[in-house]
């Protein structure tokens, strides 16, 4: 973990990872060569990479198959060469690419919508002093205690009455509410110094201002962080746009894919199509882990209330 | 340290509004609304509710599938938390060692997280397939046991906690390597000096440091087992065979929305409600006290 | 100076007609909520287009809402925000909740206030009288099946077994699946389909066994309980479960779990819904036919099956010139060609018998026979269709069932979770954890205390 990422991890942070108590220029805590040779830990390694991929690489395999040599035995464990007409009508089937817009849509959405919400509430706790502060405070904390299943029947009703079933609205509205990511804010600007928002205020500078010229700034590193983590949480979101939509139109990918599930035997068993919706359906928040690893991590490690 | 303000008297009461409405509307009145309805039977058409206080409950108390409903939650939750901790744990210590490629190995360990768990679970289906997937293939040169979710709750059951768990994995690792690349070596270097091999460096050095992080990601993947596991089995097995997979947040939107029993969904609601709050309660106390040091 | 104003004043006319929105031509719409998919859905859309064509007026839109459950579910709520659909698609275990729901404008009143005349004796007794009430029908039958008796003809022709002549009783299954084991022409002699519906349902039914108290529902909703673990019960589900060791039955899940074991040649034989002839005729590889359901002998009467699928429900609250509409469409529905188009294209079972007899005159069945099980089981015709019997001589072969009360159907409360029930509890018994009796008993109790629960939410 690189040194910023470290302090990153700020006063305050829930989770203390060991604090290393070392010198200057001594420690990234990785221990001397092992004896038992780097070899085996190479090999090790690679063998655990190699199991933990290969639900994902058999997919891919699958994915590449025609129907026949999917149902064949033994099973074929190599890629073959109908991807192109898999995936094609996979799409076509699935209406894959209303889909993937509809969790593109949410996803982004939800993270931008948390993000901000949350920043401006956060600000508004630590920035003034305003009756009712602690209240909100409070109010904010027990939505931890009220996750999606404890208010799903009566939650469908009041997206009913605001007509809000079958829209982005209500895919997105309801989730953009979030006690961590304002949480997460607070501390932050807890441990940006007094002394900033003294000589703002000396300038003349009015609090949104500050806001948007000073913190603004300061908090993209955590802004990013969060919005790669709220992306990847917007995407896979099961049981509430299950709950919302009922047209295919409005779906998203991660329920859409249900849908090709042969569950009655005169279907064909066409998990090679499946398997390729599944392909599309996880391949943007995977990539987005992977190239943007850090922040990812960064996100992770920060939003953990 | 007493912090500066800024001095609007309305600003802030804006700038916080867009957070209390939706929380008022999409959380508190909903969970109030959840209250009522655990104490009346509600045709599901409309018409007159019948107040029957804690009837609801106690046929809930009663019924052999909900405490089954709860025993799956826990097997399916302790069941993903121990393989993607201690599988976490092990990837993260062998990764942690002092060889090159740590970042190629961290994003290759990494990215299951990303995948939903219902489409993980939708991967781990066909490879469970019991005539067309590879593992129960390769099972039917080992035993003549027919591997087949279908029929077996219990292999329905390690399908949807090995998919679980190996979203879980990566989310794991990567705290798991935070924690072992905080912890000095010199310390480590100290017991080497010492005599201890490094199995013992371990035990007795690295696991205790650990532990607050060990103990943070235990409570994490349980409750995400939970509460968060609703997708996978609603695309894998829809709580079956039988109810070998029915947990207990199926169960409540089974029985809400597919059963129309609006009452006993609300109960099953306020039920979970309580083990939040006394969950949440619990962690504030332990975990955060235990670790914040 | 005249023939210029009226020419302005005719061009504006015509202007003003081009540019309003035509309320005389805008057709009023119709929401119709259904719950299959795939190419079933497709047929219902076809269909749909056909009426919107044939008339000026409406327009039938055709709302996929996902399976019966979520369609209920949705119908539910939209009609609880006083927005519901004006035809719902439900399954026929949703009936007694339909019944009592107080949300349904019953189609026997709909046609009548639209002066709409349709024969409702013309329709297929056990179909009609699953959704009959006080002698008058409330809810529209659509896509209804039956379950009947498949059979792999390749395998009967390899076990030494006349491929024309399926099993006629449960000793005659078993006979053939021991014969067929041992020539090794398959797996397993047979499985099932949709346990309960198959195995509890129909088999009570088509014994003449009594399902449930206050014949089988019908009678209201008050202390009802079921019957199922009576003598006849445990002798059918206790056989199943001794044959299920030997490989002469193997359960194979719920719902279409186990079709593949058909379809791949596993089990010779199999029970499963009618409406499974259109997939099989597509995905089955080898020469396969039907027969009917088959029967455990005397003591027992042979009576007809009972129905599966879905109905039509119109329900309340939409503004009253719509509802013209509805009756329109509806009658629509139910003219025998409709009828006749819509078995062709689906396998489900026409329901008057006018189409039936259309249908069968058409030697629609002699070319198809295997669609004629089903009817016959149903109405207790002759297992031959009379068209192929032309030109023969002798007696007439006579009706083998009869309806009786225990045939009707049944109308039950918390149905769904019944059927959960009943099939958990089957396959804690196929499995070898519990006795038939004990199994049985105690489907009987949980399911009693459903049908109490349901009671308790409708006490007025």
């Amino acid at each position: 973990m690189s040194p910023e990422a470290a302090r990153a991890v700020a006063p305050g942070a829930t989770v203390a990872l060991p604090r290393p108590t070392v010198a200057v220029g001594e420690a990234t805590g990785r221990p001397r060569r092992p004896r038992w040779g780097r070899l085996v830990v190479h090999l090790l390694l690679v063998a655990s990479v190699a199991v933990i991929g290969f639900p994902l690489y058999y997919a891919f395999v699958i994915s590449t198959q025609s129907l026949d040599q999917v149902i064949q035995r033994p099973p074929r464990l190599l890629p073959s060469t109908h991807a192109l007409e898999n995936y094609v009508e996979a799409w076509r089937r699935s209406h894959m690419g209303r889909l993937l817009l509809n969790s593109m849509i949410v996803a982004v959405a939800v993270a931008a919508g948390k993000i901000a919400i949350s920043m401006l509430s956060a600000f508004a706790i630590v920035y003034f002093r305003f009756r009712g502060r602690q209240f909100v405070f409070w109010m904010i904390f027990i939505t931890l205690m009220l996750p999606i299943p404890v208010r799903i029947l009566p939650t469908y009703e009041v997206i009913g009455t605001l007509g809000w079933l079958d829209s982005y609205a209500g895919l997105t509205v309801p989730l953009m509410a979030s006690a961590t990511a304002t949480f997460l804010f607070r501390q932050f600007y807890l441990t940006v110094p007094n002394e900033l928002c003294e000589a703002a205020q000396l300038d003349g500078c009015g609090p949104l201002r500050f806001l948007a010229s000073f913190l603004l700034p300061l908090s993209w590193a955590n802004i990013a962080a969060l919005f790669v983590v709220l992306f990847i949480y917007g995407w896979n979101e099961y049981l509430w746009p299950l709950l919302i939509t009922n047209t295919d139109e409005m779906r998203t990918v991660v329920i859409g894919l249900e849908r090709l599930i042969p569950r009655s035997g005169t279907e064909l068993p066409t998990w090679n199509l499946i398997m390729a919706g599944a392909m599309m359906a996880l391949l943007p928040p995977v990539a987005v882990i992977i190239f943007m690893q850090r922040w990812f991590v960064r996100g992770l490690i920060e939003s953990e209330k | 340290m007493k912090r500066t303000v800024f001095a609007n008297r309305w600003l802030p009461y804006l700038l916080v509004l867009p957070q209390v409405v939706v929380t008022v509307v999409f959380f508190f009145w909903p969970a109030a609304k959840s209250l009522y309805l655990s104490v009346f039977k509600s045709p599901p058409f409309g018409g007159r509710d019948i107040f029957v206080g804690l009837d609801n409950f106690t046929a809930l108390l009663q019924s052999p599938e909900y405490y089954d409903s709860i025993v799956n939650s826990f097997v399916f939750a302790g069941g993903v938390t121990a393989l993607s901790v201690l599988g976490g744990l092990a990837v993260a210590a062998l990764a942690n060692q002092k060889i090159r490629g740590l970042a190629v190995y961290r994003t290759a360990l990494l990215w299951p997280y990303g995948i939903a768990p219902a489409v993980a679970g939708i991967i781990f289906l066909f490879i469970f397939h019991p005539a067309y997937g590879v593992l129960p293939y390769f099972l039917s040169f080992v035993t003549a046991y027919e591997f087949n979710w279908l029929l077996e709750g219990w292999i329905a059951m390690t399908l949807v906690v090995a998919a679980t768990a190996w979203t879980h994995l990566g989310y794991n690792i990567a705290f798991f390597l935070a924690g072992l690349q905080g912890i000095p070596d010199s310390l480590l270097e100290a017991a080497d000096v010492d005599g201890a091999g490094p199995v013992r460096r371990f035990v007795s050095i690295v696991i205790p440091l650990l532990s607050p992080v060990t103990f943070y990601l235990v409570v994490v993947n349980m409750v995400s087992g939970f509460f968060g596991s609703f997708g996978v089995i609603h695309a894998v097995t829809h709580g079956g065979p039988g109810h070998a997979t029915e947990i207990m947040v199926y169960k409540l939107w089974k029985d809400g929305f597919l059963g129309l029993n609006l009452g006993s969904s609300a109960a099953q609601s306020v039920i979970l409600m309580a083990l939040v709050i006394g969950l949440t309660m619990l962690q504030f106390r332990f975990v955060e006290k235990k670790v914040t040091y | 100076m005249r023939m210029r104003v009226r020419r302005i004043g005719l061009a504006l006319a015509a202007l003003v007609t081009a540019l309003a929105p035509s309320a005389a031509l805008a057709k009023t719409d119709i929401q119709f909520w259904i719950g299959i998919s795939g190419q079933l859905a497709e047929t219902v859309e076809t269909q749909a287009k056909e009426f919107n064509q044939s008339q000026p007026d409406y327009e039938v839109k055709v709302v996929r809402k996902g399976s019966y459950a979520e369609t209920l579910t949705a119908a539910v709520a939209a009609y609880r925000q006083r927005n519901p659909p004006h035809v719902v698609q439900v399954f026929e275990v949703g009936t007694q909740t339909m019944l009592l729901s107080g949300a349904v404008y019953p189609v026997y009143e709909l046609m009548q206030q639209h002066e709409i005349k349709i024969d409702w004796n013309d329709f297929i007794k056990p179909v009609v009288g699953y959704y009959t009430k006080d002698g008058k029908l409330y809810s529209m039958p659509y896509n209804s099946s039956t379950p009947i008796f498949y059979y792999n003809k390749a395998a009967f022709k390899k076990a030494g077994l006349d491929p024309g002549k399926p099993p006629k009783t449960w000793k005659d299954v078993e006979a053939a699946a021991r014969k067929i084991l041992a020539a090794g022409a398959a797996k397993c002699g047979f499985s099932t389909g949709w346990p309960s519906w198959t195995m509890v349902e129909n088999m009570h039914a088509t014994h003449d066994q009594p399902f449930a108290t206050r014949n089988n529902g019908f009678g209201g909703v008050e202390g009802v309980e079921l019957l199922i673990n009576r003598e006849f019960g445990q002798k059918h589900i206790g056989q199943l479960a001794a044959w299920q060791k030997d490989q002469v039955y193997s359960y194979g899940g719920r719902g279409g779990a186990a079709d593949p074991k058909f379809i791949n040649g596993d089990c010779a034989m199999y029970i499963q819904s009618s409406a499974l002839i259109g997939g099989f005729t597509r995905s089955v590889k080898f020469d396969w036919g039907t027969g009917e359901l088959p029967h455990w002998g005397p003591p027992y009467r042979k009576a007809t099956s009972i129905i599966g699928g879905a109905t039509l429900w119109v329900l309340k609250g939409k503004p009253q010139a719509d509802y013209r509409g509805v009756a329109r469409f509806l009658e629509f529905l139910a003219r025998p060609d409709q009828q006749m188009w819509w078995h062709v294209n689906t396998g489900y079972l026409a329901i008057s018998n006018t189409a039936v007899k259309n249908l069968e005159q058409g030697y629609h069945f002699v070319r198809n026979p295997r669609q004629y099980t089903a009817f016959a089981q149903l109405t207790g015709l002759p297992p031959t269709p009379p068209a192929a019997l032309k030109g023969r001589t002798g007696p007439a072969p006579k009706p083998e069932r009869v309806a009786t009360p225990n045939s009707q159907g049944l109308r039950l409360g918390n149905f769904v979770q019944i059927r959960d029930v009943i099939e958990s509890e089957l396959e804690n018994v196929f499995a070898g954890k519990k006795s038939a009796k004990q199994g049985l008993d105690d489907a009987v109790a949980r399911s009693n205390a459903l049908l109490k629960e349901f009671a308790a939410t409708y006490k007025q």
